[in-house]
């Protein structure tokens, strides 16, 4: 026991100021949103909350936009995660190449849209996909490739409004997927490929053989982020079609979002918040058991 | 065959970063461009005029240079402060042993997968509660708070890499825990602590949630919040809107061009931060 005060005496001084601010505000207000979402909570007078049980989460179950809202969640999660994984690590591995010059430059400008601000991003995309032929991809679409005869109103409807948000979003991805296997592929020594040139294998067998299973343990962290990612996905949607037309885009986030601060039923709002939760911790539980374990040697 | 490979995968670039780049030349394009009162199409922006009269025109209105300044002073403090307190915290899980050490850990890492947006409400009432409600500190505190977690995990992986051997020399010539942490932990970890130090800066300098919550003041407001006003009363003035933009992506894309030869993976044994 002595040992254990003496030890915590030692790393207090590093550990407690980050332990105690992420205890108030990480750590407890994630416990507080639970108890709120068994409440009719009052924000400006919490003690009048009424206590309601489990009623939050039933409604829950009753709500019909929270079915458009999941099947929007997880299509955008289907949707992005592996396109941003496909091109990420395609134009990682073309970089990589050899014969490839100006390294840097490719690696930065394709780095580029992860470090600009999705509030720039977001409304140049609303303002790229505007409705009629002043719209600069209607303008494409129309008057220059000759593709269509009709410009699209694109954020008029459900579909075409969702492919806008995911094409932003897989857009501002596809560089971070880029940059984190760049590092990797880095890291794998020249002597492995010589050695599968010697034994005949070809491009695509060596990625296939090689590669990708050293790359495993980046894959897993890759994935593991962009699903997380997606489904906390909020500000584009948010800022392009605020869950619009008729409710019909919104992300649980984004009608969370709606259901908090415009109709300041914060109690739901709690509740659709830890299903969420639940669903991110399902959907990454099997590989959160082996996050962090995962190394490899050369 | 041989020698069509390399023009191939040059051209799959180029014709990739037609797509990245083309919405920002659209963007900067229209920046130029002045008397656009419908969006103008990309024969009018190529054959117009060019002038900066958007820039200096945005910059001087709607208090924008005050917001932009506002965003600068909030996000270099919370940089600075974060990165101090997040590379002391890692150093407490990466080199100290106590008990219950990865049960912590573990708890910091729960909170990550957690939506973070409805946290807002109780992190508004503690704010308010410490009298912080529409200052800098209140907002900074939040930032601060918020982002420890990440960093945490980040770093931690970098300086369990560092060998303990290490530390012998500085306890041979008298040196404490604290001594060992300034001169060997921090230096060797520079292109850590330079990448968590981009995330830093571009994560406050993006962030608008929290600032449009916590923020009253009309003078205090910060550059996000700037945008959205722009977008919102000059919502025809398009030049004028992608001139405000533009100047919004500079400070980062500078930082990022500055430090990208230090610019660094996570530890994927201890995973990270996503940017």
């Amino acid at each position: 026991m002595n040992k254990a005060i003496k030890q915590y005496v030692q790393v207090a001084p590093y550990l407690a100021l980050g332990f105690i601010m992420t205890c108030i505000f990480v750590l407890y207000p994630l416990i507080k949103g639970v108890y709120i979402s068994f409440f009719e909570y009052k924000v400006i007078n919490p003690s009048q909350s009424l206590f309601l049980g489990w009623a939050n989460y039933i409604k829950v179950f009753h709500d019909p936009i929270i079915y458009i809202a999941l099947r929007n969640t997880l299509l955008f999660a289907l949707v992005t995660v592996p396109l941003q994984w496909a091109f990420g690590i395609l134009v990682a591995m073309v970089i990589n190449l050899q014969f490839i010059r100006f390294k840097v430059f490719f690696r930065l400008v394709y780095y580029l849209p992860v470090i600009s601000s999705w509030i720039v991003v977001s409304y140049l995309f609303q303002f790229l996909f505007a409705d009629g032929s002043s719209g600069v991809v209607n303008y494409l679409l129309v008057d220059f490739f000759h593709l269509r005869d009709e410009p699209i109103a694109w954020l008029q409807n459900t579909w075409s409004a969702n492919i806008v948000i995911w094409l932003l979003s897989v857009w501002k991805g596809v560089g971070w997927v880029m940059i984190m296997y760049l590092a990797a592929l880095q890291s794998v020594p020249r002597s492995l490929y010589e050695a599968a040139a010697i034994d005949g294998a070809k491009g695509a067998r060596t990625f296939i053989h090689i590669t990708l299973p050293l790359m495993r343990p980046m894959t897993v962290y890759v994935l593991i982020n962009l699903i997380i990612g997606a489904f906390q996905a909020f500000i584009q949607v948010f800022l392009i079609t605020k869950g619009g037309p008729l409710d019909s885009t919104h992300l649980l986030n984004t009608y969370m979002f709606k259901h908090a601060f415009q109709y300041f039923d914060f109690g739901y709002a709690a509740a659709i918040s830890v299903m969420l939760g639940l669903l991110i911790f399902i959907f990454t539980y099997s590989q959160q058991r082996t996050f962090g374990k995962d190394r490899i040697e050369y | 065959m041989r020698k069509l490979m390399p023009w191939v995968a040059h051209l799959v670039l180029v014709l990739g970063i037609v797509v990245v780049v083309g919405p920002f030349v659209y963007m900067i394009l229209t920046s130029l461009t002045s008397d656009n009162f419908s969006l103008p199409n990309p024969t009018k922006l190529l054959n117009s005029e060019k002038s900066l009269d958007n820039y200096f025109e945005a910059w001087n209105k709607n208090h924008f240079s005050q917001y932009f300044l506002n965003s600068l002073f909030i996000a270099v403090i919370t940089m600075v402060l974060s990165l101090s307190l997040a590379s002391m915290t890692a150093y407490a899980f990466a080199r100290f042993p106590f008990p219950g050490k990865e049960f912590m850990f573990r708890m910091f890492l729960f909170s990550m997968f957690v939506p973070a947006i409805l946290n807002i409400i109780p992190q508004f009432t503690i704010i308010k509660s410490l009298g912080l409600v529409d200052t800098y500190s209140g907002l900074i505190l939040l930032y601060i708070s918020t982002g420890v977690v990440g960093s945490t995990f980040f770093l931690r992986g970098f300086f369990e890499r560092i060998p303990a051997e290490l530390e012998e020399s500085i306890v041979m010539d008298g040196g404490n825990r604290w001594t060992i942490f300034r001169s060997i932990y921090i230096p060797l970890s520079l292109p850590a602590i330079g990448t968590l130090g981009i995330f830093a800066f571009s994560g406050t300098w993006d962030e608008f949630i929290v600032a449009l919550t916590l923020i009253k003041t009309e003078s205090n407001r910060t550059l996000p919040i700037a945008l959205q006003l722009f977008r919102g009363q000059y919502a025809t003035y398009y030049g004028l809107f992608f001139a405000a933009s533009t100047m919004a992506l500079l400070p980062i894309i500078i930082i990022f061009i500055i430090f990208q030869k230090q610019f660094v993976n996570p530890n994927l044994s201890e995973g990270g931060v996503k940017g």
